[in-house]
């Protein structure tokens, strides 16, 4: 092995000059490589910035040379799937309603497309898995306000309920016994006791024969001699187990005296059609649909 | 210190030239290898025939489709608990072996091993033994340099291909995807993982060899924690060898049996001398121990100078005792426990292999809500059931509840509660179970019930068990 003549004694660094209480600081040079790491960094910024958006201003960034932003990435990204979607949905928009769920692939596409529309619009008011609250009807039950075959279902999120905007809304009010003085008090609180009885629950028998008689002038029009509600005028049926704003005494008493007057929007404005479509097969599916 | 210059950071590979040996390893050695190398090149070749739905090849990972087939055995993506058991007995067999045998994997086993030995191979076909190979590495690159070279790169070139080429009939139908690669049709993945296969295969095999045992591999580091005294590995008598030196007639009283001829350091493809002791290049492959036998035979000594031996022998024999049998060596508590261990796994794989149904569900309980009321008052629950249907046909699947009286049970989109499962998929299922008005399943806040599914076509049955939650009072 070839030896290098060696050195007698190391090189002294050269100090910065400083000192402190006689401590002194050598000046050691960063090492080459890491220098020229530097300059390319230095380099590659220079690039960037010209290239990229970069420098904040006002009203946004400088947009850079290549016109690159996350928002058009995101626009493209989006109409790529709406373009690969484009298809299907097409045939979603012109099938025959009642179809749909005996095409396979239709039906998949609706039922997953439906919840995410369902997962973005609905559930503000019918809650993320569709068990409603109280004034907004759950839509996993088999009670129904205004029907529950898809027809009806894709009619009601077309149109929505007792909403200005739409003239084909579906539309119904009933009347505030209570606080429009059509009724007396005692006369409320028979009819109360009346539907109380509807439902199997306890009430109070003498209020509720004499309530037959005010149900039968003042309420059949609507929910039926029966008290089993009439689709046609969104009017709930009285005896069965569901309750939208809630079925015991004191409820029912609020309900008659002030009415109740639930609204949902009109959604042919906001989705396409293959996308009320969609959402109306997926409401249909959750175990309720008729 | 007074040298102003660095230490160099890279040292340059010595090139080394395996000499030719003959010997029971080396045989054994050829054979491994033949078997080895015939397995792997025939294996994805093998038909099975599973019914229609099913692929027909015996040994297949389906990527695209999530199965493994082997054989009769198809695994699903949730059963990969197989191949993590799989890997857990490879590894204990590993511990196994390595504890007994030192690194006995590195030397006969491994892919590495096996192809350098076959590329090392084709370089003495072209080139010649050692010592031709020695002058042709010195030589001038002339013409006769070139065509040699140039004849090797090709050939290596071949079974790179070769490799890579076999290695992707692995993923997919072998016949169909070797047509298409012949006709230039298959998709683009399988030319690039049969490009970086062949480069990894020449580069690895025929050009960095030990190199990638010495430096990339981890388990040369590995190995110093699986060896013990009793471990049977590659190693020199020095009591017996040394000194060593050459034997002239009538004076080698002072000298031992090392004749010091350089003969297994020749043969070694790991480049080093056995003769140093324990090293961490050494991947035990014998061909050392074949070159010695024979030279002792030669000059009229006993063979193993160079032999199978573990450390704790070397005390018995330098004191001039007998080493301990070779069974001793091998059957001590360490190997045992590791056999234990191993045939644990193994039995419980096994069990779980052969318990298992074609078919299976899971149930997942819907808890947003946790129930719905219906209008007549029936509390009812939501389930998403997954069914799977690992036969190669379809099949109707029936629903049953049992361990809870009063639950009923419906189908999302089914009259009945029976199903069609399309073979090989898997079926999302919502189920509905009610429990009417007032019973106890209805009031309570939790039911524990069995869901069972039976296959009507076999009578199969499954189950799985979860909850009801009624309307608590």
């Amino acid at each position: 092995m070839s030896k290098k003549p060696t050195k007698t004694e190391k090189k002294e660094v050269e100090t910065t000059g400083h000192s402190w209480d006689g401590i002194e600081e050598y000046n050691n040079p960063l090492p080459r490589w890491w220098l020229w790491t530097l300059y390319a960094t230095i380099v590659f910024a220079i690039g960037y910035v010209i290239a990229y958006p970069a420098i904040p201003l006002i009203n946004g960034a400088t947009p850079g040379l290549m016109g690159w932003s996350t928002r058009a990435d995101v626009a493209a990204e989006i109409k790529a799937y709406d373009d690969a979607n484009a298809e299907i949905e097409a045939q979603l928009a012109s099938a025959d309603l009642t179809e749909i769920a005996s095409n396979p692939e239709l039906n998949s596409f609706a039922v997953n497309a439906g919840s995410a529309v369902f997962q973005t619009w609905c559930i503000q008011c019918h809650g993320s898995g569709a068990a409603g609250n109280v004034g907004f009807p759950n839509l996993l039950d088999d009670d129904w306000l205004w029907g529950g075959n898809i027809e009806e279902i894709h009619y009601t999120i077309t149109h929505g309920i007792r909403n200005e905007d739409d003239d084909d809304a579906r539309f119904s009010e009933m009347p505030k016994f209570g606080a429009d003085e059509l009724l007396e008090k005692e006369e409320i609180e028979q009819v109360v006791n009346h539907v109380l009885s509807l439902s199997g629950q306890e009430f109070d028998a003498d209020l509720a024969t004499a309530g037959a008689v005010v149900f039968e002038d003042n309420c059949s029009s609507c929910h039926g001699e029966d008290g089993k509600g009439d689709r046609d005028q969104g009017a709930p049926n009285l005896t069965d187990a569901i309750w939208l704003y809630g079925g015991d005494k004191d409820t029912i008493r609020q309900t008659v005296t002030y009415a109740r007057f639930g609204v949902m929007p009109t959604w042919a404005s906001r989705l396409s059609e293959s996308d009320i479509r969609a959402v109306a097969t997926y409401v249909h599916q959750l175990g309720g649909g008729e | 210190m007074s040298d102003s210059e660095s230490p160099k950071l890279y040292a340059a590979r010595e090139p080394v030239f395996p000499r030719k040996v003959k010997g029971k390893f080396r045989t054994f050695k050829w054979w491994l290898m033949g078997i080895m190398l015939t397995v792997y090149y025939t294996i994805p070749w093998i038909r099975w025939d599973r019914g229609p739905a099913l692929p027909d090849q015996a040994v297949l990972a389906d990527l695209a489709n999530r199965r493994f087939y082997f054989f009769t055995i198809e695994i699903w993506p949730h059963e990969f608990y197989f191949i993590a058991g799989l890997l857990i007995m490879a590894g204990l067999g590993l511990f196994l072996f390595t504890s007994a045998l030192g690194r006995v994997w590195c030397g006969y086993a491994c892919p590495q091993t096996i192809w350098t030995d076959l590329f090392i191979l084709t370089e003495r076909w072209i080139e010649g033994d050692r010592n031709a190979r020695v002058r042709l590495w010195k030589s001038k690159w002339d013409a006769r340099k070139w065509r040699l070279r140039i004849t090797k790169w090709f050939i290596w070139l071949i079974i790179g291909v070769a490799t890579g080429g076999a290695w992707v009939f692995y993923f997919t139908d072998a016949p169909t995807l070797f047509y298409n690669l012949v006709t230039l049709q298959a998709h683009p993945i399988a030319y690039i993982t049969i490009a970086i296969m062949t480069a990894t295969t020449v580069g690895f095999g025929g050009f960095a060899r030990e190199q990638i045992c010495t430096y990339m591999c981890p388990w040369p580091r590995i190995q110093a924690a699986m060896i013990d005294e009793d471990t049977l590995t590659i190693a020199y008598r020095e009591w017996r060898g040394e000194p060593r030196g050459k034997h002239h007639k009538g004076d080698d009283s002072e000298l031992g049996d090392c004749i010091n001829c350089m003969a297994c350091v020749n043969v070694c493809p790991a480049g080093i001398d056995i003769r140093d002791g324990q090293n961490l290049a050494c991947i035990t492959c014998g061909l050392c121990i074949d070159a010695c036998d024979d030279m002792m035979e030669k000059i009229g000594k006993p063979r193993g100078l160079i032999d199978y031996l573990a450390f704790s022998d070397e005390t018995l024999e330098r004191a001039g005792k007998p080493p301990k049998p070779i069974i001793k060596h091998i059957l001590r508590p360490r190997t045992i426990l590791y056999t234990t261990l191993w045939s644990l796994v193994g039995v419980g794989l096994l069990v779980a292999l052969l318990t298992r149904g074609s078919i299976d569900l899971t149930i997942a309980p819907v808890r947003n809500p946790t129930f719905v009321t219906l209008s007549d008052g029936t509390i009812r629950n939501t389930y998403d059931v997954r069914l799977r249907n690992k036969n190669g046909d379809n099949h109707d699947f029936q629903f049953t509840i049992q361990g809870a009286d009063g639950l009923t049970l419906a189908l999302e989109g089914q009259d009945s509660t029976t199903v069609k499962v399309n073979a090989n998929e898997t079926l999302l299922q919502r189920v509905y179970v009610l429990a009417a008005k007032g019973t106890a399943a209805a009031t309570s806040d939790r039911t524990e019930f069995d869901m069972w599914i039976k296959d009507l076509s076999n009578d199969e049955t499954n189950h799985g068990n979860t909850v009801f939650n009624g309307r608590a009072k």
